[in-house]
C-alpha cells in the first residue's frame, strides 16, 4: 500500500538533487535553473501528498500558486540570461561579479 | 491496489533517474529532455494521487511552456558547455557532504513526524466527496483564494512585461513609422503651394 510517507520520500530524493545540482554544475546557469525547477517539483508533491492525505485542498491551490512562481521565475531567469549571454558572449557565473552598473 | 504501487515505483524510479540524468548529462540538450522526462513522471504520480488537475497542469505550464522555453535558450545560446563543465570534480565533494547532509534532515524530520489531531480539524477547504477533483479545486480556488489567484496572474503578468522588457532590442539605421509625429502633421508643413506660370516648369 502506497501511503503519504512513500511520496514523501520521492519529494525529498528529488528536493536533494536539485541542491547537488546546484553544487555540481556550478558554472553552468542554465543547469542550475533546471536544478531549482527540480526543486519546486519537489515541494509541488509534498504539497500534493499532503493536500490528498489530508482531504484539505488548500495544498493544490498553493501547489497550483508554486507552479505560476515557477514559471515566472523561468521566463524572468531565461530572459536575464539572453540579455547577458548578448553583452558578455559567455553564461559562466563566475564572470557575473565582473559586472559594474 | 498492485497495479496502483507498480506504478507508483515506475513513476518514482523514472523520475529520480532523470532527475540524477538532468544534472550529469553533457549535453544539456540532453539535460532539457531529462527535465520533460521527471515532470512527466512527476505528473504520473500526481495521478496516483489524485490530483488530476495539476498534473494536466504539470505537463501543460511545465513541459509545455517551461521546459521548451529552456531547449530553446539552450540551442540559441552558442555555448561551449564543455568549458563550463571544468572543475566539476571538484565541486563534488562539498556539493555532496551538503547534499547528503540535506538528505540526513529531511530522513530526520520525516521519520519522526505525525500529524497531530488538531491539526486534522483545522483543515481550510475540506475536500468534498463525489465531486472531481477539478471540480472542488475551481469551487475553492475562485472562491476563498479569489484573491490569490489574482495575485497569481499579476507574478505572471510583472514575469511578462520583464521579460519582454529584457530583451527588446532597438536596432539601429531601422526606419519606422511614428504615428505620433504622422498624427501631428499640418498642411502648413506638409503642403506648399506655388503659383505655376502657364508654359513654365516648376
Amino acid at each position: 500500500m502506497i501511503g503519504l510517507s512513500h511520496y514523501l520520500t520521492v519529494a525529498a530524493i528529488l528536493f536533494t538533487i536539485g541542491i547537488f545540482g546546484i553544487f555540481l554544475n556550478r558554472k553552468n546557469v542554465i543547469i542550475i535553473m533546471m536544478s531549482v525547477e527540480l526543486m519546486l517539483l519537489a515541494v509541488n508533491i509534498n504539497l500534493v501528498a499532503f493536500s490528498t492525505s489530508l482531504q484539505d485542498m488548500v495544498g493544490q491551490v498553493f501547489a497550483l500558486l508554486v507552479l505560476t512562481v515557477a514559471a515566472a521565475e523561468a521566463a524572468i531567469g531565461l530572459a536575464i540570461l539572453v540579455t547577458y549571454f548578448r553583452n558578455r558572449g559567455s553564461i559562466a557565473v563566475d564572470d557575473i561579479t565582473l559586472m559594474k552598473g | 491496489m498492485v497495479a496502483a504501487t507498480v506504478f507508483f515505483y515506475l513513476f518514482s524510479v523514472l523520475a529520480v533517474a532523470s532527475a540524477v540524468m538532468v544534472i550529469t548529462a553533457r549535453n544539456p540538450v540532453h539535460s532539457v529532455l531529462f527535465l520533460i522526462l521527471c515532470f512527466f513522471n512527476a505528473a504520473g504520480l500526481f495521478i496516483l494521487m489524485g490530483a488530476e488537475f495539476l498534473a494536466m497542469i504539470l505537463v501543460v505550464v511545465y513541459v509545455g511552456a517551461v521546459a521548451v522555453l529552456f531547449l530553446f535558450v539552450v540551442m540559441m545560446l552558442d555555448v561551449d558547455f564543455v568549458k563550463l563543465r571544468e572543475g566539476l570534480a571538484s565541486y563534488l565533494p562539498v556539493g555532496g557532504v551538503i547534499g547528503l547532509i540535506v538528505l540526513v534532515e529531511l530522513a530526520l524530520v520525516f521519520g519522526t513526524w505525525t500529524i497531530s489531531p488538531e491539526a486534522l480539524k483545522a483543515t481550510a477547504a475540506p475536500a468534498v466527496a463525489g465531486v472531481t477533483n477539478t471540480e472542488a479545486l475551481g469551487q475553492v480556488l475562485y472562491t476563498k483564494y479569489f484573491y490569490y489567484f489574482q495575485a497569481a496572474g499579476l507574478v505572471l503578468l510583472v514575469a511578462m512585461v520583464g521579460a519582454i522588457v529584457l530583451t527588446l532590442r532597438q536596432k539601429e539605421g531601422v526606419k519606422r513609422q511614428s504615428i505620433s509625429a504622422q498624427v501631428a502633421r499640418t498642411p502648413a508643413t506638409a503642403v506648399e503651394i506655388r503659383k505655376v506660370e502657364p508654359g513654365q516648369g516648376i
